[in-house]
């Protein structure tokens, strides 16, 4: 065996490395040792050093013989889960201390959220469809475990459950095409992968496999689960479940479909389409009546899943780059929207629209966060967000789209409208009464302070979006 | 000279500063803030006019410097907005001219708006004010110019709008933003045409070579017989017009007088109402060889504003009133010197002699405005018929307002004099109809002065509600200095340093010229002295002799009541009421249809979201099995 796929591999190595480390200091502090107050800073400092080892040290290649794929671009993109690994932890101390059960069990939380992320890696530098479905499994079943964390709360029970439940079964699905398409093409791995014609084995195997992904990038009619999971999750894992989950499979999705099936690309392109369109108005209209914020940014991040297909659609580099950029800026939206949340909701145990009201009298400071977030995710200039959406537009538009823009154009209005809901109740709306003050942690602060910053820097910073789409260069 | 950014950062900071804090900070300390950032930007401008003046004369030739020119947006490889200074002569005079009026008045409002709502609020917008008229002036590209003219009219509306709880300041201020905006659409297109057909927004490349490349880029393309340059020049001008209040788009600046007098002295006689002549002289190669007949319509409209405003100002008795028509009158001569100017040597007379006058006029105006805001201060009204015989009470601002009617009337040895000797002898070795209504209006001048002054000074007292006073000490140095400026700035040697061709012009009092331009005004003085000294019957028979034609002029001539016509009862009766119909009726009820219906579809949808896992994973299934068979179907 060679041992140097493991140097190839380093970035998920590190991750063990860091897995096993708190899951030995999970199992051998005992309850009252001071050890357990630190697990936030020591997961949050070792997962810093982690990542900042992953920047400045990428690996490139394939290691097991093709299984497993890393390039610049695959580097980025861990680089942008990771940063969403990074803001949960940050956002979820106050969380974790809130009660005394979950304390006792707070570096599970670590633990369990690496492993998931293990399994994102694993999504992302899959070169064989086998592996990306040992991937996706293994990123799904802690991600259950981890909407059920509040387990003596109804509802978190309830999350996990279904996730389970729906998750196995778009699973077995996907799995299910997955066998078709092993017997039409005769591999599993992406590089020889080579169907031409579309008979009736490949589409259906196709459209299987796509079911699974778009179940994790909850494309609709695969999105069902989104709002009750979304809903009775931890607010810190729906802020991840809304970021990295999404974005591993997006990136899985594009490496999939460019790599292994790019000869069909005619075949595919027409489904897509309409998933897009499904996906964007559906999740539209439905954020437009929700009553609960975490809802309410279920629906919006389904209709975000639609904009960021449009970057798929169009195929091209520029495509890419877009999708990866889009990501990277939604993350940093979704992350700032979600610390506030989560922040709101350890004051007042609430997530109804109700507390939002007159935010911007108690709290001004995180009412502009949030400000500048739902402004972002609307897509509001200067921020990153317009501009993100600008790329993906600009690159479906270049592929002919104009169709498809223009949707996505109309429903960006409809978004606007639901997005200032958020503002008027933070600004116009008087509070409730004994309203009181809102502070976030100093961990979350920190969280808050690098999205605030990065939303307005990344739009002006034109250097990012120019580094990724060198890298991006060549994907098919 | 890289110092020269320290002049647009630091009233920018102090600008962010004020606003900023405006809430914690007190009167007196804000105040001195501003001031004080003031002082040192006018310190830096005379450092920086005094480096330019003794080192950058290379060969005889005045050189234009940028101390910082960066790219800031591009477009194409030739066509870029960049951001930098420009110094040159005249970028020079401005700072200086800019520089300190804005610091006496910044002095001066410390007396004159103590104990005012929003003292910081002024003092911020006061910081911000000068900083884009700054930034104006050392422009280096046209569209950095346009920029900071923009963000000009923004900071003038908030300071004319400034008692916003008073209606007819803020009707003012609304109308001088929209006369002014309307204007800057000219400039805006004329920008747009002058670089769509040379490809550059910068001035040095577009006034080198005696504008060759304006002249070549845009031969043989003309538009309804109109040349492109001629249309691209003309609306450039256009927005010039609007700025320095040229007829018939003078209307805002009599009712800009409502904003704080110290403003009216900044904005709207010294620096912000002599953009347009800036522009023009900026520009100036490229009218005077591209397009010399819109150099020659500058002429006759700044001829004809000159003479109008002058018969205006004769029959106003609101003293702001007075002093704002006189603005427009005397700003008028600054654009007809520029249009009857040739370029070399001694041809350039009119566009040194131009740049002169504002130099000069700027100090006079300024002290003048200042002096009746002094006036008001003590009488707490705007109004002649309750002034009058403030001598004895006011002897500072008597003389020094005294001072600057002298310098206005161009009586030598005071500082209007010079500039308009040179003036009146571009005009007359150009044009001579020119030239005789600028006599006439020199005339008109000294009379309408002099009747002012009279009539505050001397004549018959007033009741008043109390003993008028004089000024404090911060409003009366600054009157000082400012007299001081209005006697010995005509001393310079101005030829020698700003100059059409940027060579150093050796200027001499045209003495048949001068005696003549002396005697008209003198004559008029003595006309006033003879009606207003003391009371007479005459200037009131004279009108009712007049009749018509002196309500006519103290109406403005109309000029108002024809624009409100124009815009309210045609543009607004029966075009836009037309529009916002539609609007209402087709347009909003389209929209109103569209979100209604999205709102429906959100509630009958809503089932789909029921809760039950069996349901969702239906959903799913289907939702593949749906797609596989479509897709199936659609292969053939």
């Amino acid at each position: 065996m060679d041992f140097g796929n493991f140097l190839i591999m380093r970035q998920e190595v590190g991750l063990m490395l860091i897995f096993l480390i708190m899951l030995v200091l999970d199992i051998f502090a005992s309850e009252k040792s001071c050890i357990r107050k630190y697990f936030q800073p020591v997961a949050c400092i070792l997962f810093l050093v982690h990542t900042v080892f992953g920047f400045l040290f990428p690996s490139e290649g394939t290691a097991f013989g093709g299984l497993y794929v890393t390039s610049s671009l695959t580097t980025w993109m861990k680089h942008i889960l990771d940063l969403g690994v990074l803001f949960m932890f940050l956002q979820s101390g106050s969380w974790l201390h809130s009660t005394d059960a979950l304390k006792r069990r707070a570096g599970e939380f670590y633990v369990i959220s690496l492993a998931t992320l293990l399994g994102m890696y694993i999504m992302v530098s899959a070169g064989n469809l086998m592996m990306l479905y040992i991937g996706i499994e293994t990123a799904s079943l802690p991600m259950a475990i981890l909407a059920a964390y509040n387990k003596y709360q109804h509802k978190s029970a309830e999350a996990g459950a279904k996730y389970i439940m729906l998750t196995s079964f778009s699973s077995g699905i996907m799995l299910f095409g997955i066998s078709f398409l092993y017997a039409a093409a005769g591999t599993l791995y992406y590089g020889d992968i080579n169907l031409t014609d579309g008979n009736f084995f490949t589409i259906t195997g196709l459209v299987f496999f796509l079911s699974g992904l778009g179940f994790k990038i909850s494309l609709v009619p695969f999105h069902l689960w989104t709002a009750d999971v979304y809903e009775g999750a931890p607010t810190s894992i729906t802020a991840f479940l809304s970021v990295a989950s999404k974005a591993a499979a997006c990136f899985a999705l594009i490496f999939a479909l460019y790599q292994a099936f790019g000869s069909l690309v005619t075949a595919w392109k027409p489904v897509l389409w309409w998933l897009i369109v499904i996906t964007i108005t559906l999740g539209n209209i439905f954020a437009l009546r929700q009553k609960d914020i975490k809802r309410f940014f279920a629906f919006s991040s389904i209709s975000q899943a639609g904009y960021i297909m449009l970057g798929v659609i169009s195929g091209t580099s520029q495509g890419m780059t877009a999708v990866v950029y889009y990501l990277l800026v939604y993350l940093f939206a979704n992350m700032a929207a979600f610390g506030i949340i989560s922040a709101v909701e350890n004051k007042t145990g609430r997530t109804d629209f109700g507390v939002y009201n007159g935010l911007g009298k108690t709290s001004p400071v995180l009412a502009f966060v949030m400000m500048l977030a739902v402004f972002s995710l609307a897509g509001i200039p200067p921020l990153g967000g317009f501009f993100s959406k600008f790329f993906l537009f600009a690159a479906a538009a270049q592929q002919g789209e104009y169709l498809l823009v223009f949707i996505a154009l109309l429903n960006t209005v409809i978004s606007l409208y639901y997005y200032l809901l958020v503002v008027r109740a933070m600004y116009i709306r008087p509070a409730e009464e004994n309203a009181e003050k809102v502070n976030a942690d100093t961990y979350n602060k920190i969280s808050l302070l690098v999205c605030t910053v990065a939303l307005i820097a990344v739009g002006i910073a034109s250097f990012i979006y120019t580094n990724i789409d060198a890298l991006s260069f060549g994907i098919r | 000279m890289e110092y020269s950014l320290a002049i647009l950062v630091l009233p920018l900071c102090a600008f962010l500063f004020l606003g900023l804090f405006s809430k914690v900070l007190s009167h007196k300390i804000s105040g001195i803030i501003g001031t004080c950032s003031l002082a040192v930007v006018a310190v830096l401008s005379y450092v920086v006019a005094f480096t330019y003046f003794t080192t950058c004369n290379v060969d005889g030739v005045w050189q234009t410097v940028m101390p910082i020119n960066f790219e800031w947006l591009s477009f194409t490889q030739n066509l870029h907005i960049d951001l930098g200074i420009l110094l040159d002569p005249i970028s020079v005079m401005m700072l200086v001219v800019i520089s300190t009026v804005s610091l006496m008045v910044h002095i001066y409002s410390m007396g004159y708006m103590k104990g005012e709502k929003g003292f910081q609020r002024y003092y911020a917008i006061l910081s911000l004010f000068t900083f884009s008229m700054l930034g104006l002036v050392i422009a280096t590209n046209i569209f950095q110019m346009y920029i900071f003219w923009e963000l000009v009219g923004v900071s003038s509306y908030l300071l004319i709008g400034f008692y916003y709880t008073k209606p007819s300041a803020v009707a003012a201020s609304k109308k001088a933003f929209i006369v002014t905006r309307f204007a800057d659409l000219g400039f805006l297109m004329g920008i747009l045409i002058l670089s769509y057909f040379t490809g550059t927004f910068d001035f040095g490349v577009l006034t080198e070579n005696n504008g060759f490349n304006v002249i070549s880029s845009m031969q043989g393309i003309s538009f309804m017989g109109i040349s492109a340059a001629t249309w691209a020049m003309t609306l450039i001008f256009i927005g010039g017009a609007g700025k320095s209040a040229m007829f018939p788009l003078h209307i805002w600046l009599p009712d800009a007088m409502e904003g704080p007098t110290p403003v009216s002295a900044l904005i709207h006689a010294a620096t912000m109402v002599v953009a347009g002549v800036y522009l023009v002289a900026r520009l100036f190669p490229v009218y005077c060889f591209a397009t010399p007949e819109v150099l020659t319509l500058i002429a006759y409209v700044g001829a004809f504003t000159a003479l109008f405003a002058a018969v205006i100002a004769i029959t106003q008795t609101d003293i702001k009133r007075v002093l704002a028509f006189s603005t427009i009158s005397q700003i008028a001569y600054m654009m007809v010197a520029l249009g009857v100017s040739g370029y070399n040597g001694h041809d350039g007379l009119g566009y040194m002699s131009s740049m002169f006058h504002l130099f000069t006029h700027a100090f006079f105006k300024a002290l003048l405005f200042l002096g009746a805001g002094s006036v008001i201060h003590a009488v707490h009204s705007n109004e002649m018929k309750n002034m009058g015989g403030l001598k004895k009470y006011m002897p500072i601002t008597h003389i020094t307002f005294l001072i600057a009617c002298l310098a206005i009337a161009g009586i030598p040895p005071f500082s209007g004099f010079f500039s308009k000797d040179e003036i009146l002898a571009a005009a007359f070795m150009h044009d001579k109809i020119i030239f005789v209504t600028l006599w006439v209006v020199a005339g008109l001048t000294a009379f309408y002065m002099f009747r002012l002054y009279y009539n505050i000074f001397w004549g018959e007292e007033s009741v008043h509600e109390h003993v008028p006073h004089e000024s404090p000490k911060i409003m009366t140095y600054p009157l000082l200095f400012l007299a001081l400026l209005s006697i010995v700035a005509g001393l310079i040697p101005f030829g020698e340093l700003v100059s059409a061709d940027k060579i150093p012009l050796h200027t001499h009092i045209e003495w048949g010229v001068a005696t003549a331009g002396v005697l008209v005004a003198l004559t008029g003085i003595f006309v006033a002295r003879t009606f207003y000294r003391k009371k007479s019957e005459m200037p009131a028979r004279i009108a009712i002799s007049l009749g018509r034609l002196y309500r006519a002029t103290a109406k403005k001539f109309y000029i108002d009541e024809v624009w409100y016509f124009v815009t309210r009862k045609i543009i607004f009766r029966h075009v836009s009421t037309p529009i916002a119909k539609f609007d209402k009726k087709y347009i909003d009820g389209t929209m109103d249809a569209i979100g209604n219906t999205t709102v429906k579809t959100s509630e009958i949808t809503k089932n789909l979201q029921s809760g039950r896992v069996q349901w969702y994973a239906w959903v799913f299934i289907t939702g593949v099995l749906i797609i596989t068979v479509v897709f199936l179907l659609s292969r053939g």
